[in-house]
C-alpha cells in the first residue's frame, strides 16, 4: 500500500500491535521503517494512536504483538532508561525544581560524566538553542518558547541517535512556532539525527519533513513525501485530512487505464484519474484542490472538462482569493486563485464555467 | 446600592481626588464582606481567641493571696524572709484580722488551696486556724504571735511564713517555673526536689515521641498516598474511602481496639506465640507504656499525613518521571531525584499537621499510655481537673502553645512556609 521501503532501516515497527484494554486494537497492524537521519513526522486527527506509537518506541508502552527494532536489534526487552533515546514531551516536562543547567546535566549525570565534561556539554547545548545565559534560571522563570528550547536542548545533550517529539510546540503561538520549526529541522539536519514527530497540524507536518506518516484509526493511512501527500492523496482520508479539498460524490462509468468516467449524482459526467477505483459501478468521491480549479477561459487547457458554476461568495484574503460557488449541487465548493493584477474578481450570483486538468482530479473510494 | 454609587460619581465629578472615591465605593463592599463574616469572627473571638488570651492570663495571675490577705502582705513587706526570724507581732496580729475576716467570708479556703500547691499542708492549717480565730476578739485578744503557735506549732515555723510572703504578689512566675521543674523561693529560683521533677521529662518524652510518630507516619503515609496518586482515579476514589474510614469510628473506639490487640493477652501476643515466634512466658508487652501510644497514635494521625501528601503528588504529572527515565536515569534514580524533591511540600505539610497533633494530643496517651507513655497534655489535664492547680496548667499549656509557635517558625525559616501545600 504504501511506500514503505527505506533502505537500511534504523527504526523498524514490525506487525505492531497494542491495546490498553484488551477489547479494542489502539495501533492495528503498524509497519514503519525510518532510515537514518530521516525526519518523520507522524500526523493524525486527536486519538489516533500517535502518541501510542511513540510511547511504545520509548519504552514506555508494551507492544501487544509485533517487534520494535532499533538500529537492527529488537528493543522490545529494554527498559526505556536503557534505550538512549532523547524525548521531547508536549508540556516539556522540564523539572521544577532545578536549574536549567542543572535540568541539562541530569541525563550526564546519571551517566556518571565528571564535572568538567559536563559544564562543558551543558554550556554547548545551550549556545545550540542560543540560551548561554539562562542556565541559572528555573524553568518557571522561562517563557514558553525559551522552555521548549530548553527541552529541546535536554533532549539532545546527551546525543542521541534518535529524538522523539511529541507535539512539541502545541502550546506555542503560531508566530514562536513557525520560527520553532525552522530551528528545530535546521538543528535536526546540522546534528544528523534521526527524528520521530507527532503533530496534527498538518502545515507543520509538511514544512518539517522529510516524510509523513498520516495516521487515522490506528493505522497509517498514507506514508509519502510532503508533495506526494498533498497532490496524490491516496484515499479520500488523506485527501480530506491534508489541505483543503473539494468533493463530489459519484459512481464509476468506465475505467481505461489513467482516465475514468464518473457519473456525479447531479447528472453531470466528468473524466478523472482512478486511484482506487477500478470497476465500473463503484460509488467513488472525486477530489480536486481547490487552486487547481480554473475558471478564466483563457487559461483552461483545451480539452478540459467544465461544468457550470454559480458563485455565492467572494472573500478576498489578501494573497489569494476564495470563490465559493454552486457546482453540481455542491454549495460548498471552493476556488482559490492568486491575487495578481490580471486575475478575475468574480461577483456573486454570476454564472461561469469551471474546469480541471483530468489528472489534478483523483477518483478516490467513497 | 445603586444610590451610594450615584452620589459616588457625582463626587468624584466634582473633582474629588479618584483614589478617595474609589476607596469610598469599595468600603460599601468591604462592609459588606465583613458583616458576612461577622458571625464567624465573633464565634472565634468568643470561642477561641478569649479561652486562649485567658489562659495566658491565668499563668501568671496571682491575685488571691494579697485581696484576701491584704494587712497580712502589707505587714510581711518589712519583713526579711532570708533571716531566721519569725514575724513581728505586727504581722500576726495582721493576720489574725484578714484570717478572720476570710473566714466569715469563706474564702480562707481558696486561699489555702493556692499556698497548698506551693507547701503541701498549708490547706488543712488555714481551715483548722480559721475555726479557732473565728471566736477570737481582734481588739482585745492579742498578742498573736503565742496565740497563733498554740493553735498549731506551724505557725512558729519561717517556712510557712516565706511561702506566704514569696507568694503574695499580684502576678507571679511561679507557675512557669513550677511547670519547669522549678519552684520560687525568698532566695531566687531553685530546682524542685528530685521526686518533684517530672515535667521537663514529659516535655522531653511528648517531643521526642511526637517526632517518632511523625517520621511512622511519614514511612507508612508515603507510598500510600502515591499509590493514591498514581492508580486510576476509580480505584483512587476506593482506596481514599479506606483511607478516611477510621475518621468514621470513635477515638475512644480506636484506641480501645489498639488494647485489645497489643495487650499481652491480646490478638498479637497470641499470634506469636502460637506461631513460636515468643515463649508463652515471655509476652511482649506493647500496652501502657511508650510503644502502645506510638502504634495507636500513628494509626489515628495517619490520614493527616496522607491526605496532604496525595493532594501534593496528584499535582505532579507522570510525564517528569517519563522524561527523567527517557534521559537514562533508573526508576530510582529518576524517583529520588525528579518525584521525591516535588513531593517534599507534601510531606511538609502532612508533618506539620501531625506533629502538631501529636504533642497536644490526650485521649489516647491517656488510654493506652499507662505511665511511662503519657504526654504533657494529659499532666495539663491532671492539673486542671485533678488537682484543680489550673495556673500550673495554663503554664504547662502556654509552654506548650509557644513550643509549637517556635517549631512552626523554624521550620518557615528552613524549609517556608510556602512550601507546605495542601492541595492544588
Ligand atoms: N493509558 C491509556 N489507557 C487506555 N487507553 C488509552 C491510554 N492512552 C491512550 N489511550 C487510548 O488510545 C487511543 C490513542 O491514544 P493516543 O494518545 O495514542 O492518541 P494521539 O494520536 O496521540 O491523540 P492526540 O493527538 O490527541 O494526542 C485513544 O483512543 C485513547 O483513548
Ligand atoms: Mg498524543
Amino acid at each position: 500500500m504504501t511506500d514503505n521501503t527505506a533502505q537500511d532501516a534504523f527504526v523498524e515497527f514490525e506487525k505492531v500491535q497494542k491495546s490498553y484494554d484488551g477489547e479494542t486494537l489502539v495501533v492495528k497492524d503498524l509497519n514503519l521503517r525510518i532510515a537514518k537521519g530521516e525526519f518523520l513526522t507522524m500526523l493524525g486527527p486527536s486519538g489516533s494512536g500517535k502518541t501510542t506509537c511513540l510511547m511504545m518506541l520509548a519504552g514506555f508502552e508494551t507492544a501487544t504483538h509485533g517487534s520494535i527494532r532499533l538500529d537492527g536489534t529488537s528493543i522490545n526487552n529494554i527498559p526505556p532508561h536503557k534505550r538512549g533515546i532523547g524525548m521531547v514531551f508536549q508540556n516539556y516536562a522540564l523539572f521544577p525544581h532545578m536549574t536549567v543547567a542543572e535540568n541539562l546535566a541530569f541525563p550526564l549525570e546519571v551517566r556518571k560524566l565528571g564535572k568538567s565534561i559536563r559544564e562543558g556539554k551543558v554550556n554547548r547545548a545551550l549556545e545550540m538553542v542560543e540560551m548561554q545565559t539562562f542556565g541559572g534560571r528555573r524553568p518557571a522563570q522561562l517563557s514558553g518558547g525559551q522552555q521548549q528550547r530548553i527541552a529541546l536542548a535536554r533532549a539532545l545533550v546527551f546525543e542521541p541517535e534518535l529524538v522523539l517529539m511529541d507535539e512539541p510546540l502545541g502550546a506555542l503561538d503560531k508566530q514562536l512556532r513557525e520560527k520553532m520549526q525552522f530551528e528545530i529541522t535546521g538543528l535536526a539536519h546540522r546534528l544528523g539525527i534521526t527524528v520521530v514527530y507527532v503533530t496534527h497540524d498538518q502545515t507543520e507536518a509538511l514544512t518539517m519533513s522529510d516524510r509523513v506518516a498520516v495516521f487515522d484509526d490506528g493505522r497509517i493511512q498514507q506514508l509519502a513525501t510532503p508533495d506526494q501527500l498533498y497532490e496524490q492523496p491516496e484515499n479520500s482520508f488523506v485527501a480530506q485530512f491534508i489541505g483543503e479539498n473539494n468533493t463530489m460524490e459519484g459512481i464509476v462509468k468506465e475505467v481505461d487505464g489513467d482516465l475514468a468516467k464518473v457519473e456525479l449524482d447531479g447528472g453531470d459526467v466528468i473524466a478523472c484519474k482512478p486511484i482506487n477505483v477500478s470497476q465500473p459501478g463503484e460509488r467513488t468521491r472525486v477530489s480536486i484542490r481547490p487552486e487547481r480549479v480554473e475558471f478564466d477561459k483563457k487559461r483552461l487547457k483545451s480539452g478540459a472538462h467544465t461544468l457550470k458554476a454559480e458563485v455565492l461568495e467572494f472573500i478576498y484574503m489578501g494573497d489569494i482569493f476564495r470563490t465559493r460557488l454552486r457546482v453540481a449541487g455542491n454549495d460548498e465548493f471552493i476556488v482559490k486563485t492568486r491575487n495578481a493584477p490580471d486575475q478575475v474578481r468574480l461577483e456573486p450570483g454570476a454564472q461561469v464555467e469551471i474546469g480541471w486538468l483530468p489528472s489534478d482530479c483523483r477518483a478516490l473510494d467513497a | 446600592m445603586t444610590v451610594s454609587t450615584k452620589t459616588d460619581q457625582i463626587l468624584s465629578a466634582d473633582g474629588m481626588p479618584l483614589k478617595k472615591s474609589l476607596g469610598r465605593a469599595l468600603r460599601h463592599q468591604k462592609r459588606r464582606a465583613l458583616m458576612l463574616v461577622a458571625p464567624l469572627l465573633i464565634f472565634i473571638f468568643v470561642a477561641f481567641i478569649m479561652p486562649i488570651v485567658s489562659m495566658l492570663f491565668r499563668s501568671v495571675e496571682n491575685d488571691i493571696v494579697v485581696n484576701t490577705l491584704p494587712q497580712t502582705v502589707m505587714a510581711l513587706q518589712s519583713w526579711n524572709a532570708e533571716t531566721e526570724e519569725l514575724p513581728d507581732e505586727d504581722v500576726y496580729a495582721a493576720f489574725a484580722a484578714d484570717i478572720k475576716l476570710a473566714a466569715e467570708t469563706k474564702t480562707h479556703t481558696k486561699v489555702g488551696l493556692r499556698l497548698n500547691y506551693e507547701q503541701a499542708g498549708i490547706a488543712s492549717l488555714f481551715k483548722k486556724t480559721a475555726r479557732k480565730v473565728k471566736k477570737w476578739d481582734i481588739e482585745s485578744d492579742g498578742p498573736f504571735k503565742e496565740k497563733f503557735i498554740g493553735v498549731h506549732k506551724n505557725w512558729g515555723k519561717i517556712e510557712i511564713w516565706r511561702t506566704l510572703k514569696v507568694h503574695s504578689s499580684r502576678y507571679t512566675s511561679g507557675y512557669f517555673l513550677n511547670a519547669i521543674d522549678m519552684r520560687k523561693t525568698a532566695g531566687g529560683p531553685k530546682a524542685q526536689p528530685e521526686d518533684k521533677q517530672i515535667l521537663l521529662l514529659l516535655f522531653q518524652r511528648t517531643i521526642i515521641m511526637s517526632l517518632v510518630i511523625t517520621g511512622s507516619c511519614i514511612l507508612l503515609g508515603y507510598p500510600v498516598a502515591w499509590l493514591l496518586a498514581n492508580v486510576p482515579l476509580r480505584k483512587a476514589n476506593l482506596l481514599l474511602i479506606l483511607v478516611l474510614l477510621p475518621f468514621w469510628t470513635s477515638l475512644l473506639v480506636r484506641t480501645s481496639a489498639w488494647k485489645v490487640m497489643l495487650q499481652q493477652q491480646g490478638v498479637i501476643n497470641d499470634l506469636l506465640v502460637q506461631l513460636g515466634m515468643v515463649s508463652d512466658g515471655a509476652r511482649l508487652v506493647m500496652i501502657n507504656n511508650q510503644t502502645g501510644t506510638i502504634v495507636a497514635m500513628t494509626h489515628i494521625l495517619l490520614p493527616f499525613m496522607i491526605l496532604p501528601m496525595y493532594s501534593v503528588m496528584q499535582t505532579i504529572p507522570p510525564t517528569y518521571l517519563r522524561a527523567a527515565k527517557s534521559l537514562g536515569a533508573t526508576d530510582w534514580t529518576a524517583f529520588w531525584r525528579v518525584y521525591f524533591p516535588q513531593s517534599v511540600p507534601g510531606i511538609g505539610a502532612g508533618s506539620i499537621l501531625v506533629f502538631i497533633l501529636a504533642i497536644g494530643y490526650y485521649i489516647t496517651p491517656e488510654i493506652v499510655g499507662g505511665t511511662k507513655g503519657v504526654f504533657i497534655s494529659n499532666r495539663i489535664a491532671y492539673s486542671i481537673l485533678k488537682s484543680l492547680n489550673w495556673g500550673l496548667g495554663a503554664a504547662l499549656a502556654t509552654i506548650l502553645l509557644v513550643a509549637v509557635l517556635i517549631l512552626y517558625w523554624a521550620y518557615d525559616k528552613m524549609v517556608g512556609i510556602d512550601n507546605v501545600k495542601l492541595g492544588g
